[in-house]
């Protein structure tokens, strides 16, 4: 199985994933307590981009809502926590579920209905601003004033519920990570995969051929909202307070979606360097705006700003295919 | 029980602020119809046009409604120069690439009027700003009443442009069959950027007419450009009466949610709205779609 992960993929491609591995293992040791904070966000949304990638960047279908998915799966597990006691790992098998089922639910009245393209989108931004002002008024969750996770002093980490240091929280978001990786590479091997690339390339054409196009945008769609949800539970657990405000706000769903739309759709490394490249300008600006002294709210995201149009203006494919280009590792792929 | 007048007025006044929210939505489905490019900083432009109105009112007391047609001026100069600078060479690029270009737009203007405004929300006092007119037992606001009828007269006099201009025609060819207008000559880089620019006027003209009835901060128009959607999506993508059809419905239904539930929770009943209209009528209230 592993032979076939990695026909085809150059050496020196393979040499440089093994040294990046390495890197991101090793990281913890070097990384001071704030560097660590930017890397578990990183990290978080190099998964949730790698998620959402599945839906536009193999099967053609733009979700403008994936924050509704992080929501759903954030606040079920933290709900059960909360006033149950039961841990997240029990509340995946809730909260998967539950976001797994939205998602199946607007696919199935888009694909049903043939919305697509900019309506669809439209329709994945609309169910998630629904639930985000439902959770504000669902008293069961705290409404607008908010969820909170009991916090304590924990003298070990507790992987199994998930309490303890930041390190922990790294490390399962690289184990996530890595393997939304494996898994994604996996997928666009399969028949499926292929499947997805002729409905994104060309849907009618797909048709034509017997592809049963509804079924392939559906499973997509439970896929990334199922992958997205685990997200959401780390999210909760990692953060320890949930507001609906916060979690199912749209500037989420835009912050998931830039990353692998700068790494480069569709490709499997694009929404690990997207995630890299953005946070780190992001906090690059930080930085470089206190170092000169400029203290204004606002001129960090003008910056930031200006950086995302000149991106999408230079590498319209994104980021990724031309640092491949550069290394020599050759067109898309790995 | 509240008496039945006061659901009579608040469903009034949710029309007549409705119809400004259809003259804005107005301005998207212009740019749409037209251009095909999904203008996700529209929200963000009607700030520009709220900002200048009140710097115009604060510093020289000029009133908004006087200042329509200027601002709404700037605003196509705006919309003209943002067409044919930004956003020109992507009107063939995927929808996801459009939509990272504006949100890139939309996240510079509301930061740029975060750093000279700051964070507070700031709006008009007008001098008749509660002045109100009583119809019977109806009892309607003054500024909602002259807001929606500028509405009206900025919408009739683009929907005369459209029908009675040679510009107009010119446009709407461009709509209809892109290579075909290609083919009999007309420059279409200006009058896309022309038709650009009348979406900023529109969505300019609507913000200067909000702000009497609406305060604005830096960080509101996300909202609206969602709303712009909700509406445009719900009355038709394309279709200009459907705009303002969309806008009546989605105020109306705002107020009287409102005032039925929560304030807070209106907006959730435009969302189900538009989750029905997708649902039933993807083309939209009068929208018309092939496929």
């Amino acid at each position: 199985m592993i032979g076939r992960l990695i026909e085809g993929v150059p050496r020196r491609a393979l040499i440089l994933l093994g040294l990046l591995l390495v890197a991101a293992l090793l990281a913890p040791l070097v990384a001071s307590d704030y560097l660590l904070t930017v890397l578990i966000l990183i990290f978080y949304f190099a998964y949730v981009g790698q998620a959402w990638n599945i839906m536009m960047g193999f099967a053609g279908q733009l979700s403008l809502g994936h924050a509704l998915y992080v929501g759903l799966g954030a606040y079920s597990a933290a709900a059960l926590f909360v006033h149950f006691g039961i841990g997240p790992w029990i509340g995946l098998l809730v909260a998967v579920p539950v976001a797994a089922l939205a998602g199946a639910f607007i696919g199935y009245l888009a694909f049903r209905f043939r919305v697509g393209g900019v309506y669809f989108a439209i329709l994945t931004i609309a169910v998630a601003e629904f639930a985000r002002v439902g959770f504000d008024h669902l008293n069961w969750t705290g409404a607008s004033a908010g969820l909170f996770l009991p916090v304590k002093q924990y003298a070990h980490n507790n992987l199994w519920l998930l309490r303890g240091h930041p390190v922990m929280f790294y490390y399962l978001l690289l184990v996530a990570t890595v393997l939304a990786f494996i898994g994604c590479r996996m997928l666009l091997q399969s028949r499926i995969g292929y499947f997805w690339l002729a409905i994104r390339e060309d849907e009618e054409a797909a048709r034509s051929v017997g592809i049963d196009t509804f079924r392939y945008k559906m499973v997509a769609v439970v896929i990334s909202a199922s992958m997205t949800a685990f997200a959401g539970v780390v999210f909760a657990f990692y953060y320890n307070n949930l507001f609906p405000e916060q979690v199912f706000n749209i500037a989420q769903s835009i912050e998931i979606i830039l990353g692998p739309i700068v790494g480069g759709i569709g490709t499997l490394f694009g929404p690990i360097l997207g995630a890299f490249v953005l946070t780190g300008l992001a906090e690059t600006l930080t930085a470089a705006l206190a170092a000169i002294g400029v203290d204004i709210p606002g001129a960090k995201q003008v910056f930031y700003g200006l950086c995302l149009l000149l991106v999408i203006l230079a590498l319209p494919d994104g980021v990724w295919p031309w640092v491949s280009r550069r290394l020599g590792l050759g067109g898309d792929g790995k | 029980m509240l008496p039945l007048s006061v659901y009579l007025n608040v469903a009034v006044g949710g029309v007549l602020t409705g119809l400004v929210y259809g003259l804005m939505a107005l301005g998207l489905s212009v740019i749409f119809g037209v251009v095909r490019v999904v203008n996700f900083a529209h929200g963000e432009m009607m700030t520009i046009a709220m900002y200048i109105a009140i710097v115009l009112f604060s510093a020289f007391h000029l009133d908004p409604l006087v200042m329509l047609v200027p601002i709404a001026a700037v605003m196509f100069v705006f919309g003209y120069l943002l067409q044919i600078s930004v956003i020109n060479p992507f009107i063939t690029r995927p929808e996801h690439s459009q939509f990272l270009l504006l949100v890139g737009v939309g996240l510079i203007i509301s930061n740029v009027l975060l750093i000279i405004f700051g964070p507070d929300s700031q709006n008009v006092q007008v001098a008749y700003a509660f002045d109100s007119f009583q119809f019977g037992p109806l009892i309607v606001d003054a500024t909602k009443l002259y807001a929606c009828i500028a509405a009206i007269l900025v919408a009739a006099a683009l929907f005369a442009f459209f029908q009675y201009t040679q510009v107009g025609t010119a446009i709407r060819a461009c709509a209809d069959n892109h290579t075909g207008a290609l083919v009999v000559g007309l420059d279409v880089k200006r009058l896309y950027a022309l038709t650009f620019g009348l979406g900023a006027a529109c969505v300019g003209a609507a913000g200067t007419m909000l702000l009497l009835i609406f305060d604005v901060t830096p960080a509101v128009g996300p909202a609206y450009t969602l709303l712009a959607f909700v509406i445009v999506i719900t009355g038709g993508l394309g279709s200009m009466p459907g705009a303002l059809l969309g806008g009546v419905l989605i105020g109306f239904t705002e107020a009287t949610a409102g005032l039925l539930f929560s304030p807070s929770a209106k907006s959730m009943f435009s969302f189900a709205i538009l989750v029905l209209v997708l649902l039933f009528r993807p083309q939209g209230i009068m929208g018309k779609r092939a496929a």
